[in-house]
């Protein structure tokens, strides 16, 4: 097992968060460097996310690295019946730096215990995508210029939804304060208002996408068809946690609206145009906290 | 135990372990945790047996064993109120209570059929949050799971 893998959102310590991200702000003030030179950097996508596996490799060669590594486990060797412990030692062999994607939840922190070179979660099935918090952080930090004290409002599918779980464990070193407002169905599982209640954080919830004028931050998730037992029920709500531009109205002038994207509906296009309109941006720092992460795991910051 | 209506019921020993107050519906779990099904020494087991603390109980009584709290432990997550007793000379010279420990190695299954752990040859390991209500949590998937939906290995 090799120490410097980040598998968990969890894995990382305030202290570590706050240093990630002060070196994500220097990529992105200079992102192409020769940092990875001589480096090779395996990306192993045991299932397709083609947005993520951009996201890593663009990081990977704007910093002069290699990239090996496959996009689809129909193609490799997993296919004809490979363990994935196998595969990952087999590429321990060949490469400096391991990120994985894969569809089983835990299959990254099994990656990261077989390999001895580290190992970078891209995904695994509904667990962790640690990645992904690391750049809502660094958007998060970077619109408003604090983490601290921030009044947090999470929308759609806060039951199964990987990022907002990840979100609030790494936003509670930094008191904020949350809103969750989702349909009956999809709300924020107890265990993590257990967590909030134990470490004093302030938290309500909300059916309706309806006052929205304290957040400093809007974070929007997919509320997709498939999670519900009776359709009709996603027939009732679907419309109900849409973004509308005028919705807008009365928020915050520094208010930010964030989504781990792809979008569907939920955010109208008319709010596309809204300077508070963040999204795209945030898909943009995924590149410089993934070279922070990367450099991080290597041991070359 | 020498009852004089109903005769022996579970005979002493001299030396070694008496693992008592086992739920019944757990004791031939306990049996197959500690391996007891492998050991060659003497070992009574009794069932359903009238007890005034629960009932009615389950008793094992292992003959020249002494077994190390890390492994006894095993048994925390099914049957946590059971009893242990050294017994040297026929006297009981140690009594224990069961303690969960802090991991569990490989001894229960993780009830998330997406774990890894249920798909490729991986040992489960799992982190006990919770001592009170032995609520354990899977090192792999990170899913918790409480004692009722705890599933032995
Ligand atoms: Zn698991």
């Amino acid at each position: 097992m090799n120490k410097r893998s980040f598998v968990s959102i969890t894995d990382y310590s305030k202290e570590k968060m706050l240093k990630i991200l002060d070196y994500a702000a220097e990529f992105e003030a200079n992102p192409n460097r020769d940092t990875l030179a001589n480096k090779v950097v395996a990306t192993l996508f045991f299932e397709p996310s083609t947005r993520t596996k951009l996201s890593f490799e663009t990081a990977i060669n704007r910093l002069g690295g290699k990239v090996i590594g496959f996009s689809d486990a129909s193609t490799t060797s997993s296919s004809k019946g490979e363990s994935l412990k196998d595969t990952i030692v087999m590429v321990s062999n060949y490469a400096d730096l391991i990120v994985i994607r894969h569809p089983l939840d835990g299959a990254a922190r099994y990656a990261s215990e077989v390999a001895d070179i580290p190992v970078i979660n891209a995904g695994d099935g509904s667990n962790q995508h640690p990645t992904q918090t690391m750049l809502d952080l660094y958007s998060i930090k970077k619109t408003q210029g604090t983490l601290e004290n921030l009044n947090i409002v999470m929308v759609g599918d806060l039951k199964y939804g990987r990022t907002v779980h990840s979100l609030l464990m790494a936003m509670s070193h930094f008191n904020p304060s949350f809103t969750f407002i989702a349909p009956d169905e999809l709300k924020m599982p107890d265990e993590y208002k257990q967590f909030c209640y134990e470490k004093g954080i302030k938290y309500h919830e909300e059916s309706e996408l309806k006052d929205i004028s304290n957040a400093d931050i809007l974070y929007m998730t997919r509320v997709q068809k498939e999670r519900f037992q009776d359709i009709i029920e996603y027939e009732k709500v679907k419309n109900i946690y849409t973004l509308r531009n005028k919705m807008l109205d009365n928020t915050k002038p520094t208010m930010r609206v964030l989504h781990p994207l792809p979008r569907v509906n939920e955010i109208d296009t008319d709010v596309d145009a809204n300077e508070k309109a963040y999204y795209f941006k945030q898909a943009k720092n995924g590149v410089f906290a993934r070279q922070a992460i990367i450099c991080d795991a290597l041991g070359l910051i | 135990m020498l009852d004089k209506k109903k005769g022996l019921v579970v005979v002493a020993i001299e030396n070694g372990t008496v693992i008592d107050q086992i739920p019944p519906d757990k004791l031939f779990k306990v049996v197959s945790i500690l391996n007891l099904d492998t050991l060659d020494c003497q070992i009574t087991v009794g069932n359903n047996l009238k007890s005034n603390k629960i009932g009615t109980k389950g008793i094992i009584k292992i003959t020249g064993k002494y077994f190390e709290p890390s492994v006894i432990n095993k048994i925390a997550l099914i049957a946590p109120n059971a009893k242990l007793n050294i017994i040297k000379d026929y006297q009981v010279i140690e009594k224990r209570n069961i303690d969960i420990p802090d991991e569990i190695n490989n001894i229960i299954r993780c009830a998330n059929p997406k774990c890894i752990t249920n798909n490729e040859p991986v040992e489960t390991l799992f982190h006990v949050i919770d001592k009170e209500n032995v609520k354990v949590k899977c090192h792999y998937c990170e899913r918790s799971i409480s004692q009722e939906s705890i599933i032995m290995k």
